[in-house]
């Protein structure tokens, strides 16, 4: 029933309210003189020596790849784990083959080095 | 107007959820400068009134009436958004957390999708903060905090998976009812690698010591929001406390039978009878809030390649080794993994 759902949709609107109020009580409140020395970016006392946004590792991209599948893969065993004290072996066997696919790929990664941060 | 009294309704619900949250954050932080103090032979904070009861409401006003700096260089909408979208998903998870037999704000069948959901969500948070300070240390905590958080998201959305297959519900009212019977009818005696996992999971996922690299106030100095100060501030830390409490008290539901005593079934349980649901769910939930406090006040930083190697090669593993097991008992009917009764 999305009936159901109603107080979760006021929840997000009072949150949101909330929130925004918390900030624009923050600006009403506080004090407000900048200067220039104050709105730099926080350096260990140096002026900032480049844009911050620099290359990063690739690593983090392949945290985020791994986790897309990892995550929708979850996102599959969700309903199966919900029904499975009806489905029985055939559901049991199939998860079992889809699982097992999906390790072979995990122990490739691993030993392609692709878990390793060093 | 029956609409609007039951929208009244939904309001004063909220409120009830929303005020003993914020009120519970607030002495969390207190009881944890003072738990971490004791343990450190110090005595915590002491000043502001008796025992320094008043300190956390001491800093709210404090962190109320603080400038709010935005840096030159950030884009500053997305600067000021980005807390709220952080404290917006860990307040909104509250809405279908059980908090006693008849009270749960939204009582829906996919409720642990939902949790799953709206706690992923506040990656975005710390993405969109520390990529717009525009600030290196900034960047680098939101950077690694995004990678752990997504990292563990993996075991924990395992261990769920365990506990759904125990139970065969997505309702959490439901996988509570499920573990009744006792003590050692909750999950944590048949899931038990589930539960140690989803616990340092939520460790992690929160970020907190011993895996709070994002923070590492020795290196980073803050992490993903070392540029944000007053208010913006606060609602991080309200949303990270927030999500602490709700591993601890999601901990309880899913693998402590949650609002069930625990003398269930023993010839203690007339005796206890009289005390309300609620109280066994805080007790419960306070020993983890409790734990959380020790592990951080006893254990150093991990190094991050051994919070990432932790995380894929040792928890996915576990848990997918026990979901494969725990499978095959169900489909055998082997107890106590099939204690399913519909």
């Amino acid at each position: 029933m999305l009936i159901e759902y109603l107080p979760i949709l006021i929840f997000l609107v009072f949150a949101l309210i909330f929130a925004s109020l918390m900030i624009s009580v923050g600006f009403a409140a506080g004090p407000s003189n900048p200067d220039s020395e104050k709105n730099s970016p926080y350096e260990c006392g140096f002026d900032p020596f480049e844009d911050s946004r620099m290359k990063f590792d690739v690593r983090y991209y392949l945290v985020a790849i791994l986790f897309i599948i990892f995550d929708l893969e979850i996102a599959f065993l969700f309903p199966w784990a919900v029904v499975i004290h009806e489905i029985g072996l055939t559901g049991l066997l199939a998860m079992a083959i889809f699982l097992l696919i999906l390790t072979v790929g995990f122990i490739y990664e691993w030993k392609k080095g692709a878990l390793e941060w060093d | 107007m029956q609409t609007l009294h039951s929208l009244y309704n939904i309001l004063v619900d909220i409120i009830l959820i929303v005020i003993p949250l914020f009120l519970i954050v607030a002495y969390v932080t207190y009881s944890e400068r003072k738990i971490i103090g004791f343990m450190q032979a110090r005595l915590g904070p002491s000043r502001v009134g008796p025992y320094g009861l008043l300190q956390p409401i001491a800093d709210v006003i404090k962190l109320l009436s603080k400038e709010i700096i935005i840096p030159s260089g950030a884009n500053k909408n997305i600067f000021i958004t980005a807390p709220i979208i952080m404290l917006v998903p860990s307040l909104l998870v509250w809405s279908v957390i059980p908090l006693s037999e008849t009270f749960v704000l939204a009582n829906i069948n996919a409720g642990i999708l939902f949790i799953l959901a709206f706690t992923s969500l506040s990656v975005y948070g710390v993405i969109l903060a520390g990529w717009s300070s525009n600030s290196k240390y900034a960047f680098l905590g939101s950077m690694r905090s995004a990678a752990q958080i997504i990292a563990y998201e993996i075991a924990m959305g395992f261990a769920l998976v365990g506990v759904l297959m125990a139970a065969g519900s997505l309702n959490l009212q439901e996988i509570i009812l499920s573990q009744s019977g006792g003590f050692f009818h909750w999950y944590w005696l048949p899931l038990f690698p589930l539960f140690i996992i989803y616990f340092i999971a939520g460790v992690a996922e929160t970020n907190r010591a011993p895996f709070d690299v994002s923070e590492g106030e020795s290196e980073l100095v803050a992490g993903f929001h070392v540029e944000y100060s007053g208010i913006t501030f606060a609602l991080f830390f309200l949303a990270e406390y927030m999500n602490l409490i709700l591993i601890s008290i999601l901990a309880s539901i899913m693998f402590f039978g949650g609002w069930l005593s625990p003398f269930q079934g023993t010839w203690l349980e007339i005796f206890f009878d009289w005390v309300p649901g609620f109280i066994w769910l805080s007790l419960k939930t306070l020993i983890f809030i409790f734990i959380f406090l020790w592990l951080r006040a006893t254990l150093p930083r991990y190094r991050y390649d051994q919070i990432m190697r932790l995380g894929w090669k040792v928890f996915l593993p576990i848990t997918l080794i026990w979901i494969f097991f725990e499978g095959i008992m169900i489909y055998y009917n082997i107890e106590p993994w099939f204690s399913y009764v519909k």
